[in-house]
């Protein structure tokens, strides 16, 4: 497949001799992608020490506030205050808990008298999947309609389908998440439930391919929440950005060489358009992160954004601190790549 | 302030309002709006809050609509309707605030990164790049469970979370203004960093700071509700409270669908108002976008 990218002259021919880009290309990526890693591990490590700063916000002693719940004698807190370092001063405490992070030690959660590492190790599978079938789905299913829209854009198809991203970005996820439980899981009327209404996988999971099938069934309402709520975007998204595409001058070139509508659309305007939203598609997977923790609560779905929305419950501090930390930092390490990627497939952005 | 000034500003502010009179979508947002703030204005006038009380509570546990209670009741038999009623208060309160909140930081933020070539504005970037990037949901709902219940540690929890793309923005509407010559006329004449971003780009990106307000006060009530969903709330009567209260006690699985429908559609209806209304601002407001099909 050509790739109609040079249909268009690039923003840097324009601007300047082309020769810094053709002689630099394999360093210049190189370094681009030092750069942008290093901008990643700057921001993890400001995640790092904003979160010890930000749990340091605790009111009264941290040392009853980790252990909610658990009854100590006193002896047991001086002795756990010892362990935590409270006793040390702040400088000393920071440092610590720097390197405790660095070697992946994110402490010990007293509600489960377990290493919150574990817990979380426990918990990605399902969130991986989750998020996973969930993403694939929103994209390409906002990318399409998108696309549909922008290219009819004023008719009808368009206002129906702009009017339906615009609901239900006004609607909470969790509320969507409520609605679908109580209709297809509760049943409603002459609807029946047909859907599990929490977990992963029932007490009878059976084995083999049965299971997969199985824990497909659990998945269909926590999926269809989530990308309902996340493919709205991605369709507006798409539909802008092909709308700016189409007024552009290589279209009415392409237009005006005899190529069929759907050629133009297909071959020359969709790939440009594609570019800034597939970057959007991995900026965005903070929202994913956050739509997912409202999705498994809701479903009691066996996940990170579940073990989060315990921790808050409880409170159990350690464990929310551990799971805030993870979920940031892959949020950051997403980014990166989506920059990266970015540079790889636009050619017009790699002399900026 | 010259009366040529005033009259200018009187036929300035005439023109908005017939322009965006002819945007029926952003009409229909605004009667909205009026319609709810003036419920939640007068609920304390027109109920008697003593029916919040679970211990004064009338009704049935978990009753549908029925004439005395058009809303139907809770799992403690108290009137939903009233609930919404004043929960509106909360629920809007904290949009409101939250957003007023986050709009100044990211106006600050915006203007000084814009303003400050340097180091100074490079460093305040990077910090609002950390923020943009961050899941804004989940540092919230840390903030509120650390800082604890209450209406104020809500609103500065969404509000501390979610300027950062107002402040890219503005930064943006800072360097396209101060790029025109008067600005540069400005500093020949001797004005100082304060003058330019205070009487030149402050009125110049104020529009935009505007329109941009109003779409964050609909993202904040969704932040409010989501946070007091998920357990770390005001502690106060609020939407959100109460679509946690309809799932702790299993109305979704009961079937009381008005304990689900009724603060769910409140939420729905006030967010989409915001959004409709921040729109037709924007569309109003910024010439770019006039005749484009968006």
């Amino acid at each position: 497949m050509t790739i109609p990218l040079d249909v268009e002259p690039a923003a840097d021919q324009a601007a300047g001799p082309g020769d810094a880009r053709s002689g630099g290309r394999s360093g210049g990526m190189a370094r681009y992608a030092l750069k942008k890693l290093g901008g990643a591990v700057l921001s993890i490590a400001m995640v790092i020490v904003a979160t010890f700063f930000m749990f340091r916000l605790i009111p009264g002693d941290p040392a009853i506030a980790y252990t909610r719940d658990v009854p100590l004698s006193p002896e047991q807190l001086d002795l756990l205050r010892k362990q935590m370092g409270l006793d040390k001063p702040l400088l000393e405490q920071f440092l610590d808990f720097v390197l405790r992070t660095l070697r992946f030690d994110l402490g010990t959660s007293y509600e489960y008298k377990r290493p919150v590492l574990d817990l979380i190790g426990e918990r990605v599978g399902p969130t991986l999947l989750l998020a996973g079938v969930g993403l694939v789905i929103a994209v390409s299913l906002g990318l399409w309609q998108g696309t549909r829209a922008a290219w009819n854009h004023g008719g009808r198809l368009d206002r129906f389908s702009t009017g339906i991203s615009l609901v239900l970005w006004s609607v909470p996820t969790f509320w969507l998440g409520l609605l679908l439980l109580m209709v297809f899981a509760a049943g409603v009327g002459p609807i029946p439930g047909i859907f599990p209404t929490r977990g992963m996988e029932g007490v009878d999971a059976p084995d083999g391919f049965a299971y997969i099938l199985h824990v497909g069934h659990h998945l269909v309402l926590p999926c269809l929440t989530l990308v309902a709520v996340v493919y709205a975007q991605y369709l507006l998204v798409m539909r802008s950005s092909l709308l700016d595409e189409i007024g552009q001058d290589y279209v009415t070139t392409a237009r005006a060489k005899g190529l069929r509508d759907d050629e133009v659309r297909r071959r020359h305007a969709v790939p440009n358009a594609l570019l800034p939203t597939v970057t959007l598609v991995f900026m965005h997977v903070g929202f994913v992160v956050g739509g997912a923790v409202s999705v498994e609560t809701v479903y009691s779905w066996p996940g990170l954004g579940l073990l989060f929305y315990e921790a808050i419950q409880g409170p159990d501090f350690a464990v929310m601190q551990g799971t805030f930390m993870v979920l940031c930092a892959a949020v950051i390490v997403m980014n990166t790549l989506a920059d990266v990627l970015y540079h790889v497939l636009d050619p017009r952005v790699r002399s900026t | 302030m010259s009366a040529t000034a005033g009259a200018r500003r009187r036929t300035a502010l005439a023109r908005f309002w017939r322009e965006y009179r002819r945007n029926r979508a952003g009409v229909t947002g605004g009667v909205i709006l009026v319609v709810a703030v003036l419920l939640a204005v007068l609920t304390p006038l027109i109920t008697d809050p003593a029916g919040l009380d679970v211990t004064r509570a009338t009704g049935a546990k978990m009753a549908g609509p029925s004439l005395e209670f058009p809303l139907g009741t809770d799992e403690s038999g108290r009137s939903v309707l009233l609930m919404v009623l004043w929960g509106s208060r909360v629920s809007l309160l904290i949009g409101f605030m939250s957003a007023l909140l986050s709009m100044v930081i990211g106006t600050m933020t915006g203007i000084a990164a814009g303003h400050f070539r340097g180091w100074f504005g490079a460093v305040l970037m990077r910090i609002t790049d950390w923020f943009l990037v961050l899941p804004q949901l989940v540092l919230a709902l840390v903030l509120g469970a650390i800082l604890g219940g209450g209406v104020s540690t809500i609103i500065l929890a969404i509000g501390v979370t979610s300027w950062a793309t107002t402040a890219r923005l503005i930064r943006a509407q800072t360097l396209a203004v101060e790029a025109r010559p008067y600005i540069e006329r400005s500093k020949a004449l001797g004005a100082g960093h304060w003058h330019i971003m205070t009487r030149h780009v402050l009125p110049n990106v104020a529009p935009l700071v505007l329109a941009n307000t109003t779409l964050s006060v609909a993202s904040a009530i969704v932040a409010e509700s989501t946070l007091a969903f998920l357990g770390a709330g005001s502690g106060e009567v609020s939407w959100g409270g109460l679509l946690r209260g309809s799932y702790d006690w299993g109305a979704a699985t009961s079937g009381a669908w008005w304990y689900i429908l009724a603060p769910g559609l409140c939420i729905v209806a006030v967010v989409m108002a915001f959004t409709l209304c921040g729109r037709a601002l924007e569309a109003v407001l910024n010439p770019r976008l006039r005749g484009v099909p968006r």
